[in-house]
């Protein structure tokens, strides 16, 4: 079975209201699409993520795997700082990128600052789920 | 707009009128990091009994768990706090996770519901804490998402944050990259199990909350 990515610019959600925001996003990652987003959600949009997803775990969707990842202000010294802190004030949420993929297939996403691996459920135990 | 405001003058004024035995400390995370064998370390040195049951099996803890008026004292001070257990934050419940683990199916799904609806729970109260002690294992990778999540809400809430790198009795524990990982916040090295360092998580918790 091939993986589905979806890419996501973040004009395509920034008028959106938080809550819509998060059904749209859940939504995809429902329909077993792993979610690649422009940009971040804030931390409570995050917090809220989640506490939408439990509403909606039943015997079939069992949750999200998510990670977010941006340039940290300390990266790259002085120079990087003040890159970094201007993106952010001039860009906002729309720095970094963030990945959602149902827990069904995205099996675990390991971040480290800079850089993240996801790691897909084998397709010999799904086919082992399947029977 | 007016949530902003009520919690803006609520902050002002809130502490104004609370005693020192309202505060709510809050004991967050992600699950199986150890927040109740915490509770329990904490209100066995401080009150002679237990906050509620461990299990090496993830979700243990489904409901928010309150012992109030926990009194703890270090030197000549002395501390009064509602200390909050909380079931630990995921992003994913899976019944069959449970199943795997020795749990009937029914129960297992059983299982899954309650857990779901205590993250929920963990979720709405992080409003109202008025500090937190992140206990994370500190023999796993801290950069998870949920840690970033849980650490990154309180923060955006000006909710003070201890973090208890918990589980240093075993070796894979690297508090260091707990340190790392959360360089904005004061972490303390600890076993909650065996009591490793608890003198100076209890100093800590002082600095925390004063």
């Amino acid at each position: 079975m091939g993986l589905t990515l979806q890419l996501i610019p973040h004009s395509e959600i920034e008028n959106l209201s938080p809550l819509t925001r998060i059904h749209k996003l859940l939504k995809m990652a429902k329909e077993n699409k792993i979610v690649v987003l422009e940009g971040r959600l804030k931390k409570e949009e995050e917090a809220e993520l989640i506490r939408v997803t439990m509403e909606e775990i039943d015997d079939d969707f069992k949750g999200i795997e998510m990670s977010v990842i941006y340039p940290k202000p300390t990266d790259g010294g002085i120079m990087g700082k003040v890159k970094s802190n201007l993106a952010n004030i001039l860009l906002g949420e729309r720095v970094g990128l963030t990945i959602i993929g149902p827990a069904t297939i995205v099996k675990e996403i390991k971040q480290d600052p800079n850089k993240i691996q996801l790691l897909t459920k084998e397709a010999s135990k799904k086919k082992r789920k399947k029977r | 707009m007016i949530k902003h405001l009520s919690k803006f003058l609520g902050g002002l004024f809130g502490n104004w009128f609370k005693k020192k035995g309202d505060i709510k400390l809050g004991l967050y995370g992600p699950p199986n990091g150890g927040k109740t064998t915490l509770a329990n370390k904490i209100c066995v040195d401080w009150i002679g009994e237990e906050m509620g049951a461990v299990s090496s099996i993830a979700h243990e803890t489904r409901e928010i768990q309150i012992k109030e008026e926990i009194k703890i004292k270090s030197g000549n001070k002395e501390l009064t706090f509602n200390l909050v257990d909380t079931p630990g934050i995921a992003t994913k419940i899976d019944f069959e996770d449970f199943i795997k683990a020795g749990i009937k199916e029914k129960e297992a799904k059983q299982r899954a519901k309650e857990g779901t609806k205590g993250i929920i729970d963990s979720i709405k109260w992080l409003d109202d804490m008025d500090a937190v002690i992140v206990v994370l294992d500190s023999t796993l990778d801290p950069y998870s998402q949920v840690n970033i999540t849980i650490i990154g809400n309180l923060q955006a809430r000006n909710i003070p944050v201890l973090i208890a790198a918990n589980k240093v009795d075993l070796k894979k524990s690297d508090i260091k990259k707990v340190e790392s990982a959360f360089p904005q916040y004061r972490v303390v090295g600890m076993s909650a199990k065996y009591g490793n360092n608890i003198d100076n998580f209890y100093k800590a918790l002082f600095k925390l909350v004063d």
